[in-house]
């Protein structure tokens, strides 16, 4: 145990932590955009994969990153636009229509990768880009200024979001069509509109995620998501509805993740550990739920299709 | 319930609708076939044939649609109560386990005994594992959604976990290849293979009878009216002296209880006649807990119509195996469009009502109400919507 | 706003006609509204009041007519248009998002001041302003969920004005507020009309009708059924065209002999959902072949009593007594295996469930009782003989046993609940707000229900915000407010007047 408690080990170990929150972030703050507006997207793990595959593929066949990155955020706005024809056009059942989403896009991101690509081909993952001058610093510098691209955009974002959600007037529309859309409506704000846009920004995030995910690992497999995106919409909860929050959930995910990965390399525990690994943010997501579900916060319209009638 | 899943339950799709989702996915899996390469009617030929073709292919069809027959009549009872347990992976999961360790604790028991036993096991398994979802949806306001699939991720790493170490096969630690599997199961256990030559066994008679059991168990008795009732109206069914947050426990543990027999069947009917895993989260159960979500929405969250529907998806994933073998694309395009169909199938019922709508407006009469009838009170026309 | 005269034309809506699936909810209605004046749309529940002011709001899209308003044929086909044209709406439903503030529930759907961020600061001044002008008392910083029922309306008013409609529909706008409020609200609306402004008032409170109105249309099965000004016309013979018959207005009562206690509270404490005190220090009793009236403006305490009493919330401290029987920490289900039957005020949500046929929910109580259920098992032509005798008893019209409850409409829906309740044979009857929103037939028959129960000895707790309704069948009227019994009047002593005084909160000994 002690050679975890180094000052450089720790760094390190908060670095990774750091990296491994992104995609849960990234998906997580478009969620939170969605559920804002009172649309819960159950298939951001289906998202996710197709995202995931389509910026692992572009990389494969371009050799350019970036271009991946914009195909995952491509495949997310398409998705966004699917959820939303079928969730705000034919106000179908959200829970249920975001499971039929995550099983295709589990078996849609399959099909692909075993027909195109076949078996796992490594990609270059995404390059650390150091931030002048802040990267400099002792162990702040490791930690915060020396990550990948996507890592900035994804903590840049929490901010942005939280903007856009409180200090716009799109904002202001999404949090009432959220909470009274009736309300709304009744002032002549458009609830589908809202909520298509809103949903639309969502699905790009989440496709962003997987995108994140498939380039911070270098490959793609089946199911190479396993969840991340459930737990990204736990995150939502916990995080109730608020950015911030939010991202303070996700950096303790990838915080307990990275730590148990190191003391796994460092031998503290064993092999065998590798199934609690990987259950543990399951396990935790429930716990927190059972201490924070009791709470007010969530937008009253949440999954509530609106219909003016008549 | 949410309304939109209240309108599900409702108004259950109608069979031209269904026939309509699947059309439409067997063109986009045609037009998915064409760019992939490969002939679509080769494809979807092979498909058939594979699935429905001969007697081995129907039993084997039969073999596929028995778990997602039980899961969809459990998703049935937990969709009517206003439940959405998307956890059925875990519940068969558990379900698994808990008769595997039954098999293992009693192996001598003559077959009899032992059949039952594991299969209460399984059903007592599964039915802990959704009655936990139950009761933290109950008494501690957790969104069941999102604690069934945790429960499904923390059953299988569960699983893993039992697999490499208590439960592993002593002859693999022996030869030092230590796949994670149990051993061979007792003989005693084995689901008996059904007369008449084919890979059939009592899996599917479980499976049909359990959808009987769900049906009576829904329409038919006090228990069922009270889980449709706050499945419907929780505030009106606690009005009425019904204990709401109990319902809600027992609906997914009723629901649990039936993909929990899956696990059996699908452990007890399989062709190593033991559990075993390879870390993943659906190769045990070729995610049927997701798949019989699709079978039940197809079956109208209606336990008699889930057997043919189960019937028709089990054919599918056959047929799809089949079809890869016949043009090389992997059979994961049937899971695609499985996905596709849960969402055609949601989405379907608001264009019923559109339709409906439209019908009933074509004969509205231009006829005023004449004096007479302006007067009655307390008649029957329902109040304007809107 | 606009350059019309007081009395010239605004708005003219030329043979409305609207239809639903199976229901012709306005034909050929025309109405109008003059600039400076109030006018007021009158008619029962489903009479198409709500149809032709979404019509004219652009909520519902007319199938036939023509909307005229200042002058030039609109067309009208969402909120945005009405709004853009200056017609304004007040719903019977507050449309405010209570987790927003009133600035933000003002400025919601305005264009933004600057491009894109939202800059609240010049709403915020410009509510001030208006605030002041029309003696509004708001802060534009408060949340809508800090805001006590009549603050809420007034926002609603503000929204109105902030927009600067020339006209401008309340429907059903006094429904949650006191006496006293009503007084204020209606002095504001003198004050909008006084500006030029037209509005329309829609009510089925006669009295209000008569106060406020300067022309009156009455709406029945959505025909015009009558044009009339206060002056030429009374509550009986509005009340008349309402209904196209004589209505008795008050039921016949017969005298009983009262018995023993029934039901008897003792010092009650209760909370409401969101943990504040909904009932403070309660007392009262109800005797056998007794109505106890309460009064009070809805939300003063009245659902948490009735709920406190039939075992569905938590009592903090006190007792409840039901027939000799302490229930005070009883189930539901085992205060109504004491005697105790429930009419909840919200029918839909809390009296039936809408997707359940009719039978189901006629069985709802004793489901799982003999001879309607054998050993968990449903007896279904045990179910058919007992609901067939229940619908007919209690002449609830519905096409079969097994059609969707929600199909019926609201005054059979209430007989159907009515008649579930009684088929217990119940000790004590709570019934809250029994005939709100249904139509005056069936709400008439409800009221002859609940006096052959009085006279079969069973002890009625009767709650409601309709005074008429109060003091029509109550032997005493207790009034509450903000949760406290303000006094107890027998029904000799009683007049609207004091009645008003105790539910707007001023006790006796102040006045």
């Amino acid at each position: 145990m002690s050679e975890f408690f180094t000052i450089s080990v720790l760094v390190a170990t908060a670095a990774t932590g750091i990296r491994l929150a992104t995609p849960f972030l990234l998906a997580a703050l478009g969620e939170t955009l969605g559920q804002r507006s009172g649309v819960l997207n159950l298939g951001v793990e289906g998202v996710m994969l197709l995202g995931a595959f389509g910026a692992y593929w572009t990389t494969l066949e371009t050799d350019s990153s970036t271009t991946g990155i914009l195909v995952g955020i491509g495949i997310g706005l398409v998705m966004g636009v699917i959820y939303g024809i079928v969730t705000i056009g034919f106000k179908a059942e959200q829970g249920i229509s975001g499971i039929g989403i995550f099983i295709f896009g589990l078996g849609f991101s399959d099909l692909l990768f075993q027909s195109q690509v076949g078996t796992p081909i490594p990609i270059d993952r995404l390059t650390e880009l150091d931030v002048p001058l802040l990267s400099d610093i002792k162990y702040v510098g490791e930690m915060f200024f020396q990550q990948h691209l996507l890592v900035y955009v994804a903590f840049l974002l929490v901010p942005a979001i939280w903007y856009l959600i409180n200090r716009t007037t799109f904002g202001l529309n999404v949090r009432a069509v959220g909470e009274t859309p009736e309300a709304a409506d009744s002032l002549g704000v458009s609830v589908e509109r809202t909520r298509f846009a809103a949903i639309v920004i969502a699905n790009a995030l989440a496709g962003l995620a997987g995108a994140s995910l498939a380039l911070e690992l270098g490959i793609f497999q089946q199911n190479l998501t396993n969840g991340h995106g459930f737990i990204a919409i736990a995150l939502v909860y916990f995080g109730a509805w608020r950015p911030s929050r939010v991202m303070a959930g996700a950096l303790f995910f990838g915080m307990v993740s990275a730590t148990v990965l190191k003391w796994k390399t460092l031998g503290i525990v064993s092999g065998s550990a590798a199934s609690i690994v990987a259950m543990s943010p399951a396990v935790l997501t429930i716990v927190v739920l059972v201490f924070v579900s009791r709470r007010i916060g969530a937008p009253s319209a949440l999954t509530r299709p609106f219909d003016r009638g008549g | 319930m949410s309304m939109s899943l209240k309108r599900l339950v409702a108004r259950f799709a109608g069979p031209a609708v269904l026939i309509g989702s699947v059309l439409i996915a067997v063109l986009i899996g045609a037009i998915m076939l064409l760019a992939l390469g490969a002939n679509p009617w080769t494809g979807y030929k092979a498909l058939l044939s594979g699935a429905f073709g001969d007697a081995g292919s129907l039993a084997d069809s039969a073999l596929k649609a028995m778990p997602l027959l039980l899961v969809g009549t459990g998703i049935s009872i937990a969709f009517r109560a206003g439940v959405i347990n998307i956890g059925g992976e875990g519940q068969i999961i558990a379900g698994a386990l808990l008769s595997t360790m039954t098999a293992l604790a009693f192996p001598d028991l003559p077959r009899f005994i032992l059949i039952p036993l594991v299969l209460v096991a399984g059903a007592i398994g599964g039915g802990i594992w959704g009655g936990i979802a139950g009761a933290l949806k109950a008494y501690a306001g957790v969104n069941e959604i999102l604690s069934t699939i945790m429960l499904n991720i923390i059953a299988v790493q569960i699983m893993n976990l039992l697999l490499r170490g208590p439960l592993i096969d002593p002859g693999e630690i022996e030869r030092g290849s230590r796949i994670p599997q149990t051993e061979r199961l007792t003989e005693n256990a084995d689901f008996p293979i059904l007369p008449g030559g084919t890979r059939l066994h009592l899996g599917v008679i479980v499976a049909i009878a359990a959808a009987v059991v769900g049906y009576i168990l829904l329409f038919r008795t006090t228990q069922g009216l009270r889980l449709r009732a706050v499945g419907h109206n929780p505030h009106a069914s606690r009005y009425a002296g019904m204990p709401v947050k109990r319902n809600v426990v027992s609906a997914l543990v009723y629901s649990g209880a039936f993909s929990g027999m899956a696990g059996v069947a699908l452990v007890f009917g399989s062709l190593g006649h033991r559990l075993a895993t390879d870390g993943g989260a659906t190769t045990f159960t070729g995610a049927a807990g997701f798949n019989g979500i699709v079978a039940a929405l197809f079956g109208g969250l209606h336990p008699l119509w889930t057997i043919p529907a189960s019937f028709l998806f089990g054919g599918l994933l056959v047929g799809a195996n089949a079809m890869q073998r016949a043009v090389q694309v992997p059979a994961a395009l049937i899971l695609a469009l499985n996905g596709l169909i849960v969402v055609f199938v949601v989405s379907s019922i608001w264009i019923r009502e559109r339709l409906a709508t439209w019908a009933s407006e074509m004969r509205v009469t231009d006829e005023p109400p004449d004096s007479a009838s302006l007067a009655p009170v307390g008649d029957l026309t329902p109040e304007a919507p809107g | 706003m606009n350059d019309l005269n007081k009395g010239d034309v605004m708005l003219e809506m030329k043979g409305i006609t609207k239809r639903f699936p199976g229901v012709l909810a306005n034909y050929k209605v025309d109405f109008d509204v003059r600039s400076g004046e109030v006018h007021s749309l009158l008619g029962e529940n489903g009479a198409g009041k709500s149809t032709l002011m979404k019509v004219l709001y652009g909520l519902n899209k007319a199938d036939e007519g023509t909307l005229e308003f200042l002058g030039e044929a609109v067309s009208i086909s969402s909120p945005s248009d009405a709004i853009e044209h200056g017609i304004g709406m007040i719903h019977q439903h507050f449309m405010l998002v209570p987790t927003l503030t009133v600035a933000e529930n003002v400025a919601l759907g305005l264009p933004p001041v600057r491009r894109f961020a939202q800059d609240l600061d010049p709403v915020k001044d410009r509510i001030r302003e208006l605030s002041e002008a029309y003696r509004l008392h708001m802060d534009p910083d408060a949340y809508i969920w800090q805001l006590a029922v009549g603050e809420r309306q007034r926002v609603e008013i503000m929204k109105a004005i902030y927009r600067d409609v020339s006209l401008l529909v309340l429907d059903e706008p006094t429904a949650v507020l006191t006496p006293a409020e009503v007084d204020d609200l209606f002095v504001t609306l003198r004050q909008m009309t006084d500006n030029g402004r037209g509005l329309v008032f829609i009510s089925h409170k006669l009295h209000e009708v008569m106060n406020l109105s300067d022309r009156i249309t009455v709406l029945r099965s959505g025909r015009v059924s009558g044009h009339t000004v206060p002056a030429e016309t009374s509550r009986e013979m509005l009340a008349e065209m309402m209904v196209g018959r004589e209505v008795l207005l008050s039921p016949n009562r017969t005298e009983v002999e009262v018995a023993e206690e029934r039901l008897v509270i003792q010092d009650l404490n209760v909370l409401s959902d969101r943990g504040h005190s909904a009932v403070t220090d309660f007392n009262l009793s109800v005797r056998s072949g007794e109505v106890l009236g309460v009064a009070g403006v809805s939300g003063n305490g009245q659902r948490e009593l009735a709920e406190a009493i039939t075992g569905l919330r938590p009592v903090v401290s006190g007792k409840v007594t039901i027939g000799g029987t302490d229930t005070t920490s009883l189930s539901p289900k085992e205060v109504r295996n004491v005697g105790v039957s429930y009419v909840p005020e919200e029918r839909m949500r809390d009296g039936a469930i809408g997707d359940f046929t009719v039978a189901e929910n006629l069985i709802l109580l004793n489901h799982d009782a003999e001879p309607i259920s054998r050993r968990g098992l449903l007896q279904f032509n045990e179910i058919d003989r007992a609901c067939s005798d229940l619908v007919s008893r209690f002449t609830v019209k519905t096409p079969s046993l097994d059609t969707p409850t929600s199909s019926l409409s609201g005054g059979n829906i209430q007989k159907l609940i009515i008649a579930r309740e009684l088929s217990s044979k119940p000790k004590v009857l709570i019934a809250s707000q029994p005939t709100r929103g249904v139509d005056i037939g069936a709400a008439e028959y409800i009221h002859e229900v609940l006096m052959t129960q009085r006279a079969d000895g069973v002890a009625i707790l009767l709650i409601s915000e309709d005074l008429d309704e109060i003091m029509g069948l109550s032997d005493r009227i207790a009034v509450m407010y903000e949760g406290e019994l303000m006094g107890v009047t027998d029904r000799a002593e009683a007049t609207v007047e004091a009645l008003g005084l105790l539910m707007a909160g001023v006790a006796e000994e102040k006045v």
